[in-house]
């Protein structure tokens, strides 16, 4: 039975667009700036958060050029250092860690919960502020002089080299905080705004994610801000926590290092699952198989990821006792994981499938994910990655992972709401035509890294033995594909908001409350406080699809 | 245009294998190098049990979700199909989609962890060779206090590896034997291998190290039975024989010196050593010197006393590194670079 209450705010889908919606409620740069609207917020991220992906993906594709051949093909060893170094510090905490949480989840989370807005309106806001400011002082690093550290910021050469890691590391620590208010705000919201009837276990699984996620952005990212605020002192006054010629430790760096960011991994992968979850289920046109496992899988996911860190430190020197430990806990979060993609396929059982972008997308990611998610299992087993670690099995380990999931995912759901963000309906063969695009260019690029790792090729080289080349022109030949999916995408995107804003206020037939307004929703959200009494996934046998306004209405409405 | 495109095209279809580059032997296998030392191939077999899971899983998985999609698609959002009514849970099939990995997951775990417990231990009787990993280059210090820049090892011995970095993290990496180790600087790690196989095998540097990092490339020469003592024997006295300037060529190369100093006039990141010798060098203080023998020596084992303007502070001191006839060699190598 679907939700009854809210038959007040179901749009009459024939109705005119010209009314007032959030885009259009205020105008003015500063009624964007100073907004306290949880959707311009959201926007404002997606906006931002899509621009740092085409620089990170620019820096991608000079990288792999640089790598067609090897020696110096169009620049130096430093420039390539630089290069890929800021590739991925800016795909990681400018546009994979804030991403969906930050882009969709602040757009589409108040709505999907029944709530006005999130529970710290000015919290939000700060929390872009303090996002811009942080990638501001990454520019400016890069003017001074680019970072060639890695992302990963390793000591002591990150101590001593003359490159600008202090205003990076900065930005990164500014860029933590974003993160933190965010998570904050995302647990009170969902704790506290829930309307009458939205029990824990009836709110969309892509709030569970989103919940999941902020718990580790709360407890694991303060000690990413502690580590670089000890990184940016011993460069400055030369104390001697990392360094060993002052008697400090290298090691201890990378302890405290990836104890924040591997659980950062999760904050990247989690509302991915999130999103996919509310795909799959809309476009199969069925209820969730297994809705409590994969909610609460997010839970343990979330918890076990702070105790794996050690699995990137096999060959560092750490304990063979330590390292056991780490192994272990490692295997374990495979099975949640695990859980989630036999759900996702059990409600793609007896359904019947609509294969639009979103679900394009959101199949690539099963595909893409569970070739990445398999070969993390490589990298648990402890003599295997003996062999593995530092060579490019682990860049295409964490580039299937990360853009094979991540983004795909992130693509879902760009396409999925596109039509409530914007109220304009992308094109859909344009849309089917990325969608291949990026799925062909993720596998053309990443396969044969897996190949070049297990025959001994390290990572981050500028130069590289001959007989690797031709699987890194491979490898090149698929970014450039990958590349064309996503300017074609974006092009498309861009052109769709040219048109009228008269995307129906349902296109795709789901149950959860943010297709209950309109397309795009008025700046309030809802009239009145709407009340639950159905699941996230109930209803679609009440639903038929208006040809008219090419979107879903419910029978009653029909009738 | 079409010349950018040329110059594109053309290093990708030249491609000439540098005569000094170490050289993988070819492998029979697909993914991995030749099966060189003791350990790879329980490490493969492992590695191989694993391609074959993911195999297995994916072609359930994926195939799954291509015939779930063929089977069940739609016709179209009008025609408003009914889903047939099925379960939406069914705890006895997570418990076993649960189980099932859980025990392979335990399986594989073990393996893993009974394969690096042996990666870690080093056999009692082990022989030592010492190594010391620096910007950019790779040391190995043999019993007998020779030093060289390659690894020389008997075939079918254990050896151990005592290793350390003199001043960022680097690592030891062989391929061909499944074995990698941080060299951290403040303190020593250890590796242990058991070569099968006489022959050449590359070394790189798995631990990015800054601008020449993917140029950090040595080798190991397994010897047949026989030839390791021979090259420990000869290697010393070869190179005292040799006359100064040719062995200081040599030591430009194996000494790490190449990575930041050109002999042909172009800017590295120090100064090159073409004309040096001779020359009025300005120095970062103001004042200038005659580049002469005393200012080499000096510039090798105390680099950062007198520093050339224009050039970074970078350089490690090689105090202790170079014996007495190997720093008259380089001086006389600079010498002949006029």
């Amino acid at each position: 039975m679907a939700s009854t209450s809210t038959t007040a705010d179901v749009i009459d889908p024939h109705r005119s667009q010209a009314e007032d919606n959030y885009l259009t409620h205020d105008k003015g740069l500063l009624s964007w700036i100073l907004t306290l609207d949880h959707k311009r917020i959201g926007v404002m991220y997606l906006a931002s958060v899509l621009t740092s992906f085409a620089l990170g993906g620019l820096f991608a594709l000079l990288v792999r050029t640089e790598l067609l051949t090897p020696g110096r093909t169009i620049m130096s060893a430093d420039t390539y250092n630089q290069m890929f170094t800021l590739h991925g510090a800016v795909m990681v905490f400018l546009v994979i860690i804030p991403g969906i949480p930050a882009a969709l989840g602040n757009i589409i989370m108040p709505i999907q919960l029944g709530a006005k807005d999130v529970a710290f309106p000015r919290l939000n806001l700060f929390s872009y502020h303090l996002w811009v400011i942080g990638a501001l002082f990454f520019i400016t690093s890069m003017y001074l002089s680019a970072i060639d550290t890695g992302w990963t910021f390793y000591t002591p050469y990150s101590t001593s080299t003359t490159t600008a890691v202090i205003p990076a590391a900065f930005g990164v620590f500014v860029l933590g905080f974003s993160s933190i208010f965010t998570g904050l705000n995302f647990i009170v919201t969902i704790h506290k705004l829930r309307p009458p009837g939205m029990t824990w276990f009836r709110l969309p699984l892509f709030i569970w994610a989103l919940y999941s996620t902020a718990i580790i952005q709360v407890l694991a990212t303060p000690v990413l801000g502690i580590t670089v605020l000890m990184l940016i002192v011993e460069r400055a006054f030369g104390i001697g926590i990392f360094d060993p010629a002052l008697g400090g430790d290298p090691v201890l760096f990378q302890h405290f290092f990836w104890f924040y960011s591997h659980p950062a991994v999760y904050i990247m992968i989690v509302p991915a699952f999130g999103v996919v979850s509310e795909v799959i289920a809309v476009f199969s046109r069925k209820r969730i198989f297994g809705y409590k496992f994969i909610a609460l899988s997010s839970v343990a996911i979330a918890i076990l990821g702070f105790l794996v860190w050690g699995h990137h430190m096999f060959t560092s020197g750490q304990s063979v006792l330590a390292g056991t430990i780490f192994s272990a806990i490692t295997f374990l979060i495979a099975i949640p994981t695990a859980i989630k993609i036999f759900n996702w396929l059990s409600t793609m059982y007896k359904a019947r499938i609509h294969l639009d972008t979103p679900m394009l997308y959101a199949l690539a990611f099963l595909w893409v994910f569970t070739i990445g998610g398999l070969t993390g299992v490589f990298l648990a087993v402890m003599s295997v990655d003996v062999h593995l670690h530092d060579t490019y099995f682990v860049v295409a380990h964490f580039h299937y992972v990360m853009m094979g999931g991540s983004i795909t995912a992130f693509m879902a759901g760009l396409h999925y709401w596109w039509p409530k963000i914007t109220g304009r309906m992308y094109k859909e063969s344009v849309g089917r035509l990325g969608a291949v695009l990026v799925f062909v260019g993720l596998n053309v690029t990443f396969f044969p890294q897996f190949v070049l790792g297990t025959r001994g090729m390290p990572r981050r080289y500028y130069n590289y033995l001959p007989e690797f080349q031709g699987l890194h022109q491979l490898s090149t030949i698929g970014a450039y594909i990958l590349g064309l999916g996503f300017l074609i995408t974006a092009v498309s995107l861009i052109r769709s908001l040219r048109k009228k804003a008269d995307a129906p206020a349902n296109p795709w037939g789901a149950a959860t409350l943010e297709w209950k307004t309109a397309s795009p929703p008025p700046y309030y959200n809802f009239r009145t406080v709407p009340t639950i009494d159905a699941g996230p996934y109930d209803g679609y046998e009440d639903m038929v699809y208006d040809e008219k306004s090419r979107g879903y209405v419910s029978k009653a409405s029909r009738a | 245009m079409t010349s950018f495109i040329a110059s594109l095209i053309a290093p990708i279809l030249a491609a000439p294998a540098e005569p000094a580059l170490p050289k993988s032997p070819d492998s029979p296998y697909f993914w991995m190098p030749t099966r060189s030392s003791t350990v790879a191939d329980q490490i493969d077999w492992l590695f191989d049990v694993m391609v074959w899971l993911s195999v297995i899983s994916c072609i359930g998985i994926l195939g799954a979700m291509v015939y779930f999609c063929m089977v069940y698609r739609a016709k179209s959002r009008s025609a408003n199909e009914r889903v047939e009514l099925t379960s939406d849970h069914n705890t006895t099939l997570e418990i076993t989609w649960s189980i099932i990995p859980l025990v392979i997951s335990i399986a594989l775990f073990v393996w893993g962890f009974k394969g690096y417990v042996d990666l870690r231990t080093v056999p009692k009787d082990a022989m030592q060779v010492h190594v010391s990993g620096q910007k950019w280059k790779w040391s190995f210090t043999y019993a007998n206090g020779w030093s060289d820049d390659v690894l020389h090892v008997p075939v079918d011995t254990p050896v151990r590896l005592l290793i350390n970095s003199t001043d960022v993290l680097h690592s030891f990496f062989v391929p061909a034997f499944r074995v990698k180790i941080d060299a951290v600087p403040g303190r020593y790690t250890e590796l242990w291998f058991h070569a099968i196989h006489a022959g050449e095998f590359p070394i790189e540097c798995t631990e990015y190290c800054g601008t020449s990092h993917s140029d950090m490339l040595t080798k190991v020469i397994v010897h047949e039975p026989g030839g390791y003592e021979k090259y420990l024997e000869q290697a010393e006295l070869l190179e005292q024989k040799k006359p100064p300037a040719e062995l200081g060529a040599e030591l430009y190369a194996k000494k790490g010196c190449k990575q930041c100093h050109s002999v042909d006039g172009s800017r590295l990141i120090g100064p090159s050593w073409k004309g040096l010798f001779g020359k009025s060098e300005s120095l970062s203080d103001g004042s200038s010197t005659q580049v002469d023998e005393n200012y080499l020596r000096e510039s090798i084992v105390d680099p950062q006393t007198k520093l050339v303007q224009g050039y970074p502070p970078s350089m490690p001191t090689y105090k202790g590194q170079l014996k007495d006839h190997q720093l008259t060699a380089l001086i006389e190598y600079i010498k002949t670079l006029k």
